[in-house]
């Protein structure tokens, strides 16, 4: 029993014959993570501040945004953009594709992030850097953002690592990532060694994530007494 | 509806004209007008010459020339005592980082709170914090500074020391307009008290006038009310 659960599951030669594969699959999913963090994180931040200047139409269509890739599945969007785009004669390939709607996705969140976090600094922030002179747009740039960053930046972290371990989703457009090298692996070698192999995969690569996001949150603390 | 109405208040360069009246009164509002916060619907209102309200006129560039200090002192807490003071230095005034540095830590002299430039508001206490905020727009050379109510979020043994500073900057010729609960203070420093009371200037004059022989009625129930 024991030793048929250590084959299964940790059936060594399996592990150095799929080693170079789940590696592979590694950077695959380091670059995409990586790839959507900074363009997801940026264009969220983009829209809450475009959001700022309130002007209706523009705010309703981030809205609209926002809301609209928050509530659909990251995988039918994964689905819908690569299998629907070609049929209007755009052809991306299955990493573009991945990195554009988890980008999206994570923007849409962030935005939503970013824009709760200006507006919780209160009104006064405002009225006393206005009141020295200080523009709406220097205001919002030396007063206000580096405020509600510090503030979000424990929410973002999460929602970063939640739509970054989304880059699994690859699979089912065959981008190359930890998962889809190890279904693959698992059904060539009809053992589950190589799923094992890619869930140590995910905690190698995440849990750093977590263990930075908790230091990020304590380190961003400025009230410090 | 209006919140004020009616009012005609002229104040000289360097008098310390102090607003007293109930809550509601408008007081607050009229103070906030005057550097356009809230922004008045009709009339004019003048700052060393200029209309603020005049569609040609940079209302940045006249807030710099107009100091203000809020009841939540409203620092900056993601920046020190000196941050705070020295960013509208650099960035409206456009200082060098040498010139803002030697102009915040004169400012945060004149405050009493030079030693604490590297300190974080969260690290003051409410009265140094006020002191800060007054330092914040003492640097900018306003041509008229406007508190609105500068001491009424403070612990009673805290207030002195604003008012103290207050004190110091009305010798120093600063013009002042204040909207402040602190009878005594407005009874010994100020040139001229107005009583406000449902958005217009009830009565004004000369603080003997106005705390020993207020003519209006209401004005008397007021002082009545408060020196009890």
């Amino acid at each position: 029993m024991h030793s048929r659960f250590l084959e299964v599951f940790f059936n060594w030669e399996l592990i150095q014959r799929y080693f170079p594969a789940i590696l592979k699959g590694v950077g695959v999913t380091i670059e995409i993570a990586a790839a959507v963090v900074i363009t997801g994180i940026t264009i969220g931040l983009m829209l809450a501040l475009a959001r700022s200047f309130r002007v209706l139409p523009l705010s309703a269509l981030i809205v609209l945004f926002a809301d609209i890739f928050r509530a659909l599945p990251p995988l039918v969007l994964v689905l819908l953009v690569y299998f629907g785009l070609p049929n209007v004669g755009i052809n991306l390939p299955s990493f573009a594709v991945l990195w554009l709607v988890l980008s999206l996705v994570l923007a849409a969140f962030c935005e939503e992030i970013f824009w709760a976090g200006l507006l919780s600094i209160p009104k006064g922030q405002w009225e006393a850097a206005r009141s020295t002179g200080l523009g709406f747009l220097g205001t919002l740039a030396y007063v206000v953002l580096p405020q509600a960053l510090r503030l979000t930046v424990p929410p973002i972290t999460n929602r970063t690592i939640v739509i970054t371990k989304n880059t699994a989703l690859g699979m089912v457009i065959g981008v190359g990532e930890i998962l889809n090298q190890a279904t693959t692996a698992q059904s060539f070698s009809g053992n589950a060694t190589p799923l094992m192999m890619g869930a140590v995969a995910y905690l190698i690569l995440f849990i750093p994530v977590v263990v930075l996001g908790r230091f990020l949150e304590s380190r961003f603390g400025w009230r410090r007494i | 509806m209006w919140k004020c109405c009616g009012i005609d208040l002229i104040v000289w360069p360097q008098q310390l004209v102090f607003i007293i009246g109930p809550l509601g009164s408008g007081k607050s509002t009229l103070l906030r007008c005057c550097n356009r916060l809230e922004e008045p619907t009709a009339g004019s209102i003048r700052v060393d010459g200029i209309d603020i309200m005049a569609r040609s006129t940079d209302i940045n560039a006249m807030r710099r020339r107009i100091g203000m200090v809020f009841q939540s002192f409203n620092l900056y807490p993601h920046m020190t005592a000196f941050g705070n003071v020295a960013l509208a230095l650099t960035k409206v005034l456009r200082k060098s980082r040498a010139e803002a540095e030697k102009i915040a830590l004169a400012a945060l002299a004149r405050v009493g709170l030079a030693e604490k430039a590297r300190a974080y508001p969260a690290e003051l206490s409410g009265g140094q914090q006020q002191r800060v905020a007054i330092a914040r727009s003492l640097a900018l050379e306003p041509k008229i500074m406007l508190f609105d109510e500068p001491t009424s979020a403070l612990d009673p043994e805290l207030v002195g020391g604003v008012l103290k500073v207050m004190r110091e900057l009305k010798q120093s010729g600063m013009t002042m307009l204040v909207v402040s609960h602190e009878m005594r203070f407005a009874r010994d420093a100020a040139d001229r008290i107005i009583f406000m009371d449902h958005g217009a200037i009830v009565e004004e004059g000369d603080p003997e006038g106005i705390f020993s022989k207020p003519r209006e009625p209401r004005t008397r129930a007021f002082i009545a009310e408060i020196v009890r």
